[in-house]
């Protein structure tokens, strides 16, 4: 099997599973001590959730604090819900978890516009009144890059909050700055699943929507886990020390499935991305043929989340594509573990069973 | 003196066992997203899928399951989705459900830790635990329950004590907890009667909960449910053992009369400050603790105990020794000495 699907969640690193490992201890040892309690093993164990803290942190801008969540969708929730605004502009590519979230709160929400690159303008309006915007650094579906530094700066001359799902760029590019909430998620940086964080700036104020033992500085309740924890550390200081070289490698990756793959149309900026996303279409594709024929190839048809739901992408509606473009696309996804022999392996693969849908 | 660590705060979290952490490891080797629709995705799918049924099994549970980070999350869930308003949660609730209480009625407790089951049956959402993350205290849920279902509530237990080592109450929502029977932390579930008991919201867990499925941690649950429980019964014996060390030792023990988990009670030393007991224990490498594991680094006395009827100097007089299935009878005698070696007669003398 070649994986590429690396916006639905990647590899997870073999450094995060050792670093996991020795906070999934049986009674041979106290590591498996619960963070919360105050004995010494307890004590133990919320000494490496702040190691994991302060990696994670690095990966985040200065000035504010990390709060770990159970992954991306609550610390959106948290976000959202938490800050109490009512009056919302959120983008019209956000995920679902902002876009879901952000309805539930103000059914009239503004949506900001993209264009046909799958960019938000820099200048777009933010209506007066607006409490919170919410801009995704990168998107989960065509991987186009965001003035996120830009629009946070427009968010806060209008007083409002800017909210920045990072999911798809923590630890592949430098914090959005400005932002005063910032969400990622471990499972999109080699980490595990069920963990995240919310990044909260200094000052900002938010009540909390898990109520319960008070952890997290009483913003977020329940038992941590150190081994979530100390996994979500290790991969996201992996991260950061390779950030250079996994971004060389996924540029790299991405001219050679473009060379490989001719014949199809990017859809979002070419210039404005993260490399290790290629959305692409060729028109009269048949994307649910071509993923029951290439079983051996894990790609997507959209975001892995509403790929099962047969919707069409409200991505690729955004950037005004018509609904059969949309169904034309497929999505690949590589970076860090993936060679260049895969995925020259699976272009070609791809590019012969779309030729032989002719 | 020995150094040995000596754990005895299984109500805080539990070693994870081998059974768990063989089939986390699995999990990690299965890191497609389940969501996606490729193959890969498809089998994480079809592995979440058949956990769910093997969860099921385990429990006897004939109901749903959302999987969730935890019995926090599962609360939370179950009390901010249900189709009905919360009207009730008793008096010696963990704080995951106390603070989303709200203004909803609280059903007091008798000197025993017990709620009263006419008091129970009210038209709405009802939480009461199964057993007290504190006492031990078991509430008489079958009684509960039927008390709420013929005033037409709903009843929701928190099971995060009890799953595992007790039977399932009759209850139409359940919310349990991983790391409290062997399970990893970060994952937990909310079995549901029926689905027209909740709301829906979220994209993933048949359209009520969102976010990416933390398999390897719903897998490892699972196998920690199917380890079994016929540890518990040499538990019970360690506790009797421990109950009468403990009075024999001028101790009381917190709701004796009351039927308990064979793993949990709390225990009064008279004259002698939870807080000073904690440290002289945990000096020698000894875990139990005042309370639960959340509130027990704060002063305030125990909600628990005050519910009960205990004055509040007594309740600052309590700790928590929970045992668990590697627990010997030497480490309870262990822990005897040390314990009353602190009763102050002993100690000045």
């Amino acid at each position: 099997m070649i994986y590429l699907d690396y916006q639905a969640t990647t590899p997870l690193a073999p450094q995060a599973r050792e670093a996991m490992l020795p906070w999934l201890s049986g009674p041979e040892r106290p590591e498996f001590a619960n963070p919360h309690s105050p004995h010494k093993f307890g004590r133990a164990a919320a000494a490496a959730i702040e190691v994991a803290r302060e990696q994670v942190a690095a990966l985040l801008p200065p000035g504010g604090r990390v709060v770990f969540t159970s992954g991306a969708t609550e610390a959106l929730n948290l976000a959202i819900i938490g800050s109490g605004r009512k009056r919302l502009a959120v983008s019209a590519i956000e995920h679902a978890a902002v876009l879901d979230t952000a309805r539930y709160v103000d059914p009239g929400l503004t949506v900001l516009p993209v264009d046909a690159d799958g960019l938000v303008s820099e200048r777009c309006a933010i209506p007066d009144g607006t409490g919170l915007v919410a801009v995704m650094q990168v998107n989960n579906e065509i991987g186009t890059i965001q003035p996120v530094a830009q629009l946070a700066e427009q968010a806060r001359r209008a007083g409002a909050l800017f909210l920045c799902d990072a999911v798809q760029g923590a630890g592949k590019l430098d914090p959005p700055i400005g932002a005063d909430l910032v969400a990622i998620s471990a499972h999109k940086l080699h980490g595990p699943k069920g963990i995240g964080a919310l990044w909260v700036r200094d000052g900002v104020l938010l009540s909390p929507i898990l109520h319960g033992g008070g952890q997290e500085g009483g913003l977020r309740s329940g038992t941590l886990s150190p081994a979530l924890c100390a996994g979500f550390g290790a991969a996201a200081a992996l991260a950061h020390a390779r950030m250079e070289e996994d971004a060389e490698h996924a540029t790299s990756l991405w001219h050679t499935a473009r060379a490989a793959l001719p014949g199809f149309i990017l859809n979002g900026s070419a210039a404005h991305r993260w490399p290790g996303n290629l959305n692409l279409r060729l028109a009269g594709l048949d994307v649910a043929r071509l993923m029951s024929d290439l079983r051996d190839i894990a790609f997507s048809a959209g975001s892995a989340c509403a790929s099962g739901s047969g919707r069409p992408s409200h991505v690729l509606q955004a950037l005004g594509l018509t609904d059969l473009d949309a169904r034309n696309s497929l999505r690949l996804g590589f970076g860090r573990y993936t060679t260049h022999a895969e995925l020259v392996g699976a272009a070609r693969t791809i590019a012969a069973a779309a030729a032989r849908q002719d | 003196m020995t150094d040995q660590p000596l754990y005895l705060d299984h109500a805080a979290t539990t070693p994870l066992l081998a059974a768990a952490r063989e089939a986390m490891a699995q999990g990690f080797e299965r890191w497609a997203n389940p969501s996606s629709p490729h193959a890969a995705g498809r089998a994480a799918r079809a592995a979440l899928e058949d956990a769910r049924a093997d969860l099921k099994a385990a429990l006897g549970w004939t109901g749903e399951v959302i999987f969730t980070s935890g019995a926090s999350e599962a609360l939370a869930l179950a009390i901010a989705r249900s189709t009905v308003p919360l009207a009730a949660i008793s008096a010696v609730e963990h704080d995951a459900v106390l603070r989303h209480g709200g203004t909803a009625a609280r059903l007091s407790v008798d000197s025993g830790g017990c709620v009263d089951p006419a008091r129970a049956a009210l038209p709405g959402l009802v939480a009461v635990q199964q057993v007290n993350s504190e006492t031990g205290v078991i509430q008489p849920l079958a009684e509960i329950a039927e008390a709420v279902r013929r005033a037409g509530g709903v009843l929701l237990a928190d099971c995060a004590q009890g799953a595992g080592k007790l039977a399932l109450p009759d209850a139409d929502l359940i919310a349990l907890s991983a790391h409290k029977f062997g399970g990893p932390v970060g994952v937990g579930a909310l079995l549901v009667r029926d689905w027209r008991l909740m709301d829906p919201g979220g994209g993933q867990e048949r359209g009520y909960r969102g976010g990416t499925e933390n398999l390897p941690g719903v897998l490892a649950m699972v196998a920690a449910l199917q380890a079994g429980n016929a540890w518990l019964a040499l538990a019970a014996q360690l506790r009797r053992g421990l109950d009468a060390a403990v009075l024999a030792a001028g101790g009381e023990v917190i709701a004796a009369g009351s039927q308990r988990l064979a793993t949990i009670a709390g225990y009064r030393l008279p004259g002698r400050s939870a807080a000073a007991q904690l440290i002289r224990l945990d000096a020698q490498g000894i875990a139990v603790s005042a309370g639960s594991a959340c509130s027990s680094g704060s002063l305030r006395p125990s909600h628990v105990l005050t519910a009960m009827g205990l004055p509040a100097d007594a309740a600052g007089e309590v700790i928590r020794v929970s045992i668990g299935r590697e627990t010997t009878a030497a480490q309870i005698e262990r822990f005897v000495s040390a314990w009353a070696a602190m009763i102050p007669d002993r100690a000045s003398a």
